[in-house]
């Protein structure tokens, strides 16, 4: 690998000015204040872009209950990305024993049971059975702004651009195929804009999700032939195109796993939008440098980062 | 093998519809990319054989003829 392709030296050079906060383990880090700053003057420029459509703003915790993992078939897509969750049901002496065994670093997994949640591995999945228990969706449908939602997946990796705990800033639309599809339509050209507006050149194009084995290539040729999937992507680490921001059709694959049901009674189509908090932020980084003050005047007003600190 | 090959398909396609021709679209009768994630590993699984990336495509399981076509390739190369 030549050395212009290695990710640490921007992972580096992050940490060195304090945008990121090394946990030790690989893809966990804290953010800085500056870092910080700039996720959250972006998360404010979506939230512009939203506000005109009136969506209706949702929030979830980070944890997802197991049954619904098991519904959308997430461990027949991703079975490598899951992250489970375990915890202690045992006595007073079995605690003794696995606090010992973790006191001298040992494997103390033996002691825990599965919990009824998983972390979060995408940022939609709670909110379609939320609007299923709602009843039958209105004419128009829904559109939810579950604003930045903390998702992990289990990917450690030197490169800062692929963090296994991270933001999402999610827009999801549920509805007709008409519906969704046109409202994906009008985001992806809205979120060029977005990009524009703080100088990061983002090209669109087709993607594809990383699903798992030999099934997970046909499902990955098929979500391209369909073109289900597109993604904003911009160099971040390497010179590499990096996705920062992904417009995903669903087809009928949350509306059927839940049962959303439309106005007339069909099976719900949805669509999602996802940015990137963390990534966007460091696409700006390596766009405009890690000195967030040299940044133009024009992009740290667009940001909010040239005024009083909120 | 068209039988087993159509009864497999109605096993795991998750399809709409009841009856089917050897030509009719099968994506549009109701099957998802997931499930004919489901027939492949199940015609693979059936016929002992196992489908080359460059097959694994949409086209490949999209009617009832054209997996007949491919598992015969398949199973007549081994």
């Amino acid at each position: 690998m030549a050395a212009d392709d290695s990710p640490t030296p921007f992972r580096d050079e992050l940490v060195a000015r304090g945008h990121l906060i090394p946990s030790g383990q690989p893809g966990v880090f804290g953010r800085g204040d500056e870092f910080e700053r700039v996720c959250t003057g972006f998360d404010r420029l979506v939230d512009d872009a939203v506000a005109p459509d009136g969506a209706e703003r949702l929030r979830f915790p980070p944890l997802v209950p197991k049954l619904s993992i098991e519904r959308v078939g997430y461990l027949k897509s991703f079975p490598d990305l899951i992250g489970a969750v375990f915890g202690f049901r045992g006595d007073e002496a079995e605690a003794a024993e696995m606090a010992q065994t973790a006191w001298e670093h040992g494997d103390w997994s033996g002691h825990l049971r599965q919990m009824d949640v998983t972390l979060t591995p995408a940022g939609c999945y709670p909110c379609y059975p939320a609007v299923a228990a709602r009843g039958r969706l209105a004419a128009d449908g829904a559109l939810l702004d579950l604003g930045p939602c903390s998702v992990f997946r289990n990917e450690p990796s030197d490169d800062p651009a692929r963090l296994q705990a991270f933001r999402m800033r999610e827009v999801v639309r549920i509805g007709t195929p008409e519906q969704v599809l046109e409202w994906r339509e009008r985001w992806m050209r809205r979120a060029q804009d977005v990009f524009a507006r703080v100088e990061l050149d983002a090209d669109v194009d087709v993607a594809n999700d990383p699903f798992f084995g030999r099934g997970g290539r046909m499902l990955a040729k098929n979500q391209r032939a369909l073109q289900l999937k597109f993604e904003v992507l911009a160099p971040i680490a390497t010179n590499a195109p990096t996705a920062i921001s992904s417009f995903n059709y669903h087809q009928d694959h949350f509306g059927h796993a839940f049962g959303i049901e439309r106005h007339d009674g069909e099976v719900a189509h949805s669509a999602c939008l996802g940015f990137g908090l963390e990534r966007v932020a460091m696409a700006l980084m390596r766009r405009h440098g890690t000195d967030v003050g040299s940044w133009p005047s024009d992009v740290m007003r667009e940001l909010r980062l040239d005024g009083p600190r909120p | 093998m068209k039988e087993r090959v159509r009864r497999i398909v109605m096993d795991h396609g998750r399809l709409s519809v009841a009856s089917l021709s050897d030509a009719d679209d099968l994506y549009r009768a109701g099957m998802t990319s997931h499930s004919s994630v489901n027939v492949m590993l199940a015609l693979e699984s059936e016929f002992d054989i196992e489908f080359p990336d460059e097959m694994l495509t949409r086209e490949t399981f999209a009617t009832i003829d054209a997996i007949v076509g491919a598992v015969g390739s398949l199973a007549g190369a081994a």
